[in-house]
């Protein structure tokens, strides 16, 4: 098994009502998988995981990255920095 | 900070000090954009007082260092500043300052806008709009 730390932001953390938790995982899990777990944790998240990115270790990752234990894995909802109006839902992308 | 001012502040952001500090004799055009909090008004009548701005400041710092890279990879800039405001920013205040400098202006101009494109694309910041109203006044 491995521990990794997730990290909630914004609407994700809000929701949640915690802006970090420890996740533990089989070895060799992939976001997938950790994103899996995390839902499961945390049901209330299922519309927001929806349209999530992800980071691990500060760096966006795709659904098939592999984890390593002390892996730092943050969920990133529509990021909407750079000014102007409010956005809405969908007011950003999410990462390249 | 030698040639790039790459910051996510608590504080006001200095549009003017952005400004001179991309200023060089290498550069022949200096491109500024600002964006600023937009008022309106929501589907329920209330307005606008402010948006409040959090961001995942680790990964942002990293972002603003790779777009800064990333834009020098494409165009000869001389220096630029990208700045992030967090917390609390009223209408016409700014939330973000992108300075560059280069040679000539039409490459100020498009790294400028690439710049300020690909932030709002990727960075890790997010908007939460504060109504008038909501207990959050002023």
């Amino acid at each position: 098994m491995i521990r990794i730390d997730v990290r909630l932001f914004a609407i994700l953390r809000e929701r949640a009502g915690v802006s970090q938790l420890p996740l533990d995982l089989p070895d060799g899990a992939t976001v997938a998988i950790a994103a899996a777990a995390l839902l499961e944790a945390l049901p209330v998240l299922r519309n927001d995981l929806r349209v999530a990115a992800y980071a691990v270790n500060r760096a966006y990752a795709g659904p098939d990255a592999v984890l390593e234990a002390g892996d730092e894995l943050a969920v990133i909802p529509p990021v909407s920095g750079g000014g102007g109006g409010s956005g809405g839902v969908g007011g950003g992308g999410v990462g390249r | 900070m030698g040639d790039d001012w790459l910051e996510i502040s608590r504080e006001g952001l200095d549009v003017g000090r952005a400004t001179a500090f991309v200023a060089h004799p290498a550069a022949g055009g200096l491109a500024v954009f600002v964006g600023t909090t937009r008022g309106e008004t929501n589907a329920g009548g209330q307005a606008l007082l402010a948006l409040d701005y959090e961001a995942y400041e680790e990964m942002a710092i990293v972002q603003l260092r790779d777009l800064a890279a990333r834009a020098r990879a494409r165009w000869p800039v001389v220096k630029v500043a990208l700045l992030h405001r967090v917390g609390r920013v009223r209408l016409a205040e700014p939330s973000v300052v992108i300075a560059v400098s280069t040679p000539h202006r039409a490459q100020a101009f498009d790294a400028c806008r690439w710049l300020i494109d690909a932030l709002k694309a990727e960075v890790t910041i997010w908007k939460k709009e504060a109504w008038e109203d909501e207990g959050v006044k002023g």
